[in-house]
């Protein structure tokens, strides 16, 4: 096997390995969806809250920012301390890390959204849900999504060195690589998709951004 | 009789703003009746939008009340309250991510009508703003200025409000605009019958449209009544300033009164006197006729020189020369609606007589000159202003 190139053996592994690779890019995948998920489940209405409150605002947008300047290594390693090894604790910990890009970015969205539009909706008679629902959500939908492709791409980052605390994934392939002599081509096996993903990620939240941008504010730009 | 209940009622209002040391309006006391086109007008900062977004509780009262048909508008829920009162908000405020149809039919879309009359109110709505129906697909960025403004008045109207508030809502046109705009919103006023407060600093803006004028200043009530009494009694410089000089000149001349300019020294004679002493009246006064009272100051008629002369030795009363017949005018007509009348008699006077045909003056001719003088001249002076403004 080491006879060959690098680029055969990476074919290779794909070839005889194939089903195994797809389980775990499935794998990390989900554990980066949930954990995203997660944040955003509590990060979108943090912001909501905190964006109608300053001083707090500024606050939790401080405590979030705090966190991430944790190494993620670290930050795993403390999870770990109270959930042991597993799966959870990588979602755990990148549920943690997607709330800055969330919580931020729901909180400017929201404070940016004209102040006249909002007073306008509040002079017809809106209440504060439909207010929500109908102008601010709406308003401040594509800073909101580009905080959750931060979120996506930061989280498949970490999901693979979770590996290190045994959740699976492509890290899995990638921790494999490194422990077998002349593995490089191992290593490119897992390296190569998890990029792959984070791009993917990027490109399709893009997408989606555009989509969800209200009709009205395109033509604006 | 059932008492009318005005629109909207101020009573002793004060509004202080939370952490603010001074109340942003003071002691506000006034009332809207129903049909009322009603223009707040003041300074930047003078508390216009302040008061008006109290009444549909946009801003709490801090003090005194507000009532709405009656009822203090504490006494409404809020949001309820807001939906049946149109408001166009300063600087338009249409929602940028809804198409115009969208922005049209909110606050029926808010209260529920049924779909098919939603349809039919955005067209019957964007007719109204004498816009083309295709607009109704448009998103407001995708309009002028001064299209989303007419937008904005008729939004306040879709769901057939009864009392609309517009917080200057032709600010920033250009002048061509903002009159049909004006025309608009005064034809559908008068035609529907609405009652409107409507925010303005452009006096001009509020003598055209409205019936009631509350002028405000620095957060109090300087002055409140229909354009004509404001125009013509402007409390105080304050008012006199918002209205402007030109104006106020124009309004002057507009309105002077016979009793403004007339004599009220007229040589006169009593009916019963000898033609001696009318000559001698005469003479003294150095005039060639003399009005003719009775006992009671009541004006008979008047004779002239020429009369007398022929007449002398045969007559020898006053009364046996009278001429009965001669025009006269009143003190409280305005002199604008006499001016020609008077000019062109022949006669070099006119006698003023009051409701009992009682002589109380005389306009002569002289005192004709005198007002004209003044107008042109007061023209003159702004003429040279306004040419020495262009030469700088
Ligand atoms: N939300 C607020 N908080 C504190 N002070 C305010 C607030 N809104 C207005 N004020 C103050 O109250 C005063 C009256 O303001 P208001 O907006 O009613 O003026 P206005 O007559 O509508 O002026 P403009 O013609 O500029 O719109 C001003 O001194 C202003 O600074
Ligand atoms: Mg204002």
């Amino acid at each position: 096997m080491s006879r060959l190139s690098l680029w055969q053996q990476f074919i290779y592994y794909y070839v005889h390995n194939g089903s195994y690779v797809l389980e775990q890019f499935n794998r990390t995948f989900l554990i980066s969806i949930y954990g995203v998920l997660f944040a955003a489940i509590i990060g979108i209405p943090v912001g909501i809250f905190i964006s109608r409150n300053g001083h707090l605002g500024d606050f939790v947008v401080e405590i979030a920012n705090f966190i991430q300047t944790i190494p993620s290594l670290a930050l795993l390693s403390i999870v770990m301390i109270g959930l042991g090894l597993g799966v959870m604790t990588v979602i755990v910990t990148v549920t943690l890390y997607s709330l800055l890009p969330i919580i931020k970015n729901t909180y400017t969205g929201m404070s940016n959204v004209n102040k006249n539009v909002i007073d306008s909706g509040k002079g017809m008679g809106m209440t504060k849900l439909q207010l929500l629902y109908m102008v601010r959500l709406p308003l401040s939908m594509s800073v909101i999504i580009a905080g959750l492709k931060n979120a996506l791409v930061i989280a498949i980052g970490i999901t693979s060195i979770g590996s290190f605390v045994g959740a699976g994934g492509l890290g899995d392939i990638i921790i494999r690589g490194t422990n077998a002599t002349n593995g490089s081509a191992i290593i490119l096996a897992g390296a190569l998709p998890t990029a792959l993903m984070a791009i993917l990620a990027d490109v399709i939240l893009n997408f989606l951004q555009k989509i969800l941008q209200p009709k009205g504010l395109k033509k604006a730009n | 009789m059932v008492e009318k209940v005005p629109a909207v009622e101020f009573r002793d209002v004060s509004k202080i703003y939370p952490k603010m040391k001074n109340a942003a309006v003071k002691h506000i006391s006034f009332k809207i009746e129903k049909g009322d086109f009603c223009c707040l007008i003041g300074t930047s900062g003078s508390g216009k939008t302040t008061l008006m977004r109290m009444i549909n509780r946009m801003n709490s009262v801090t003090k005194g009340e507000v009532l709405v048909d009656g009822k203090n508008v504490k006494s409404f829920n809020p949001v309820n309250l807001r939906r049946h009162i149109g408001y166009v908000i300063q600087n338009n405020g249409l929602m940028p991510h809804m198409t115009i149809r969208e922005n049209i039919i909110l606050v029926p879309k808010l209260l529920k009508w049924p779909k098919d009359k939603l349809a039919g109110e955005a067209q019957k709505l964007i007719k109204m703003a004498e816009l083309p129906e295709s607009y109704l697909d448009r998103y407001p960025t995708e309009l002028s200025g001064g299209q989303q403004q007419r937008i904005g008045v008729v939004r306040a109207l879709a769901a057939n409000q009864n009392l609309i508030l517009m917080d200057e809502p032709f600010g920033a046109l250009d002048p061509i605009t903002r009159e049909s705009l004006q025309n608009l919103i005064q034809n559908l006023q008068v035609r529907l019958g609405k009652t409107i407060v409507f925010v303005t600093h452009d006096m001009d803006e509020a003598l055209k449209l409205a019936t009631k004028v509350v002028v405000l200043h620095d957060g109090q009530l300087i002055q409140v009544g229909t354009p004509d009494q404001i125009l013509h009694h402007p409390a105080n410089d304050y008012v006199k300033s918002l209205i402007g000089e030109e104006r106020l000149s124009e309004a002057k001349y507009e309105t002077v009164k016979v009793k403004n300019v007339m004599l009220t020294n007229p040589t006169k004679i009593d009916l019963g006197a000898s033609l001696t002493d009318a000559l001698t009246m005469m003479k003294e006064h150095r005039v060639d006729t003399l009005l003719v009272v009775d006992n009671g100051d009541h004006l008979k008629g008047y004779i002239s020189i020429d009369d007398l002369q022929r007449n002398y030795p045969k007559a020898s009363s006053v009364s046996d020369i009278l001429i009965t017949k001669l025009g006269t005018v009143g003190p409280e007509e305005y002199l604008r609606d006499n001016f020609s009348r008077i000019m062109s008699r022949n006669k070099s006077y006119i006698p003023v007589t009051d409701s009992d045909k009682k002589l109380v003056g005389i306009v002569t001719r002289a005192s004709l000159v005198n007002v004209v003088y003044e107008k042109i001249w007061g023209d003159k002076s702004r003429l040279q202003n306004t040419s020495e403004k262009e030469a700088k």
